[in-house]
């Protein structure tokens, strides 16, 4: 007994002093941010394809994880300058948006109308095909990309270093969510947009092509995964796995913020990526599981999210 | 014709069927046989709750998982005999099913899906991480196979390798899973939750508690996951972290599809059908997992009744064979001027 009051005592001090060290304080927040940005940059794709397309889309890690691998692929055909690794991330993105392109034309149109069990297993299906398929092509070996030298260097603030390549993230992450914003509330696709996720055929009826405006949906989703996929290749190493791995954050993110909901991810990714960093002092070896509790008490007391509206 | 089908007694057939198996074929083909019989009942498990009750878990695996920690690990470090050991298992999966599934019964359709898919990945995290219970990350290696020296005495089987031993184990335990999941089916329990499937809203006007039917529903799916996971953690030698990871919950699912979920048998037919089918695959190529995209592909457009649907409507109906005919024609056309 008094060896656990010891261990936790312990525990304690150790806990009590880290967070006391402002220097630490501010890193983590940094840390936590950061990563919130690159989440979010995935999981607004998949609430938005939620939200418009009702469909649970598991291939949208896929998207992101092809994204790494074209940008790793493209800097080493293009150059390892700052042009070059800016190139490599547009064509990365676009090459992404294609294959949603090819895959919303030839084949998920055909699913709307299905069950969600046979949704969910379509998209999964896509899992396995193109993780298979980045395998074949790539192979398993981890690949890294490393950062381009316009955004090398980094700012030293109070003994806190905050690179170049972040503050990009942290100015990219909430210019994305203003320009969704811009795009949804102020202008007239967005108000087309907004109808559709509303009433799909009344929509329809009132002359709209529908059926275009979901592939235009996707895309840009596909568009914004694959972006993420590149931008993240120079902070983290590409591996087989990782679709799996980021899309089981960006449901816990988007869970947690309201499936569908912008400011809702926006307000997950936050809370994912602050709790992650935080969470790692606090119990350092529990805090994925921390993240698993709040995704399952989110939707034990709210299942719509924070900030989504119940559906009906 | 229809209901001489219906009628046969269909596990006590098929058990007595695959009692030969170790006879006539080589030790990996045993091994497999293991492996599906043992699937069989983690499938049909879940159709308790998919074609059934018309919930889908995505997170199955995790009472799987559960079931197979708690056996080997009272087996390997507590020396509990097998069969309590096993019952504690499928226990263990029922009580926490119980818990998860109180919550997860109070939403439907794709939050249902989500929480389980949450909690499921809770488990896989608390035992990916519990090092001096669960062996983290390397998994627990000391399950021992149950004792099986009273098996000398019967002739043919007490010469027999101790894998071919336990396969009549993991046999005969199946079997009684899957008879009592038959009973409990086409009980009037059973007709409830396919009520409950078919219109939630008005089972609950006639008076039945259609949260509470989805709850036992959940526990029992659970339970007999659990047991299933029992047995695969000895089959396997070994309890790892992923059998409780969602991507294990994922397997199950598809295999419950493939084989069509308004089959009682579809599961098992699926897991048998998936797991044959992986064992040939895998000796031409690690691409496993991209036939197996391409397979729930093919089955999704062309198929979506599984195997047994499919056999079903052109055994029977024929006029939804002719617009099943018709369909795939469609979808062909589609792929093909696709590509």
């Amino acid at each position: 007994m008094s060896d656990i009051l010891g261990l936790l005592a312990g525990e304690w001090q150790r806990i009590t002093t880290t967070l006391s060290d402002p220097v630490f304080l501010i890193s983590q927040f940094r840390t936590g941010l950061t990563s919130a940005m690159f989440l979010f940059l995935i999981a607004s794709g998949l609430s938005l394809i939620f939200g418009v397309l009702k469909i649970i889309n598991f291939a949208h890690g896929s998207m992101y994880m092809i994204g790494a691998y074209m940008a790793w692929y493209m800097t080493l055909i293009l150059s390892k300058t700052t042009l070059g690794f800016a190139g490599a991330v547009l064509v990365a993105a676009s090459t992404v948006a294609l294959i949603g392109l090819v895959v919303e034309r030839f084949l998920l149109q055909f699913m709307y109308r299905r069950e969600e069990l046979y949704q969910l297993l379509f998209t999964y299906a896509l899992v396995l095909i193109f993780g298979d398929a980045c395998k074949y092509l790539w192979g398993t070996e981890p690949q890294s990309v490393s950062r381009p030298a316009a955004l090398a260097g980094s700012w030293e603030m109070f003994g806190v270093r905050l690179p170049h390549y972040d503050l990009m993230i942290l100015i990219i992450g909430p210019a994305i969510a203003f320009g969704f914003w811009l795009l949804l509330n102020r202008t007239g696709y967005g108000r087309i947009i907004r109808a559709a996720a509303l009433d799909r055929e009344m929509l329809g009826a009132l002359g709209t092509n529908v059926s275009r405006l979901y592939s235009g949906m996707f895309v840009l989703a596909a568009f914004l995964a694959g972006l993420a996929g590149a931008l993240v290749t120079p902070v983290k190493s590409i591996v087989p796995g990782m679709d799996v791995e980021i899309i089981i954050e960006a449901f816990i993110v988007v869970v947690i913020g309201g499936l569908g909901s912008l400011w809702g991810t926006l307000l997950g990714s936050l809370v994912y990526g602050l709790v992650l960093a935080f969470g790692i002092v606090i119990f350092p070896r529990f805090s994925i599981f921390a993240a698993f509790i709040i995704m399952a008490a989110v939707l034990i007391v709210r299942p719509w999210g924070l900030l989504g509206r119940p559906v009906k | 014709m229809n209901d001489l089908v219906n009628r046969l007694p269909w596990t006590l057939i098929l058990t007595l069927i695959a009692l030969t198996i170790p006879f006539y074929t080589t030790r990996y083909y045993t091994d497999l046989a293991t492996y599906i019989v043992i699937f069989a009942v983690f499938a049909t498990s879940l159709n308790i709750l998919i074609g059934s009750t018309g919930l889908v878990s995505f997170g199955h695996a995790a009472y799987f998982g559960i079931g197979a920690y708690v056996c080997g690990i009272l087996m390997g470090d507590y020396n509990v005999p097998f069969l309590i050991a096993w019952v504690l298992g499928g226990l263990a999966g029922a009580l926490f099913a119980a818990f998860f599934g109180f919550f997860c019964v109070r939403l439907t359709a794709t939050y249902f899906s989500m929480l389980t898919l949450a909690f499921s990945q809770i488990v896989w995290a608390i035992c990916f991480k519990w090092n001096s219970v669960t062996g983290g990350e390397q998994g627990y290696p000391r399950v021992p196979y149950p004792g099986m020296d009273w098996m000398e005495a019967i002739p043919l089987i007490g010469s027999m390798r101790v894998t071919e031993k336990f396969f009549f184990i993991a046999l005969i335990m199946s079997a009684i899973c899957i008879a009592a999941m038959r009973r409990i089916v086409d009980s009037p329990f059973g007709r409830i939750l396919n009520a409950i499937r078919d219109n939630p809203e008005r089972t609950q006007f006639i008076g039945i508690d259609v949260r509470r039917y989805r709850w036992i529903a959940f526990v029992l799916a659970g339970a007999f996951a659990g047991l299933a996971g029992a047995m695969f953690g000895i089959y396997k030698r070994g309890v790892f972290p992923d059998y409780a990871y969602w991507a294990k919950g994922a397997e199950v699912l598809i295999m419950t599809i493939l084989g069509g979920i308004h089959n009682f048998w579809g599961p098992t037919v699926g897991a048998t059908a998936l797991i044959l089918l992986n064992g040939v695959i895998v000796s031409y190529t690690e691409y496993w997992p991209f036939v197996l995209g391409v397979i729930l592909l093919i089955l999704l457009f062309a198929f979506p009744g599984g195997i047994l649907g499919t056999l079903d409507t052109l055994v029977r109906k024929p006029e939804e064979r002719r617009a099943m005919l018709r369909s795939i024609g469609r979808t062909l056309r589609i792929t093909r001027a696709g590509s």
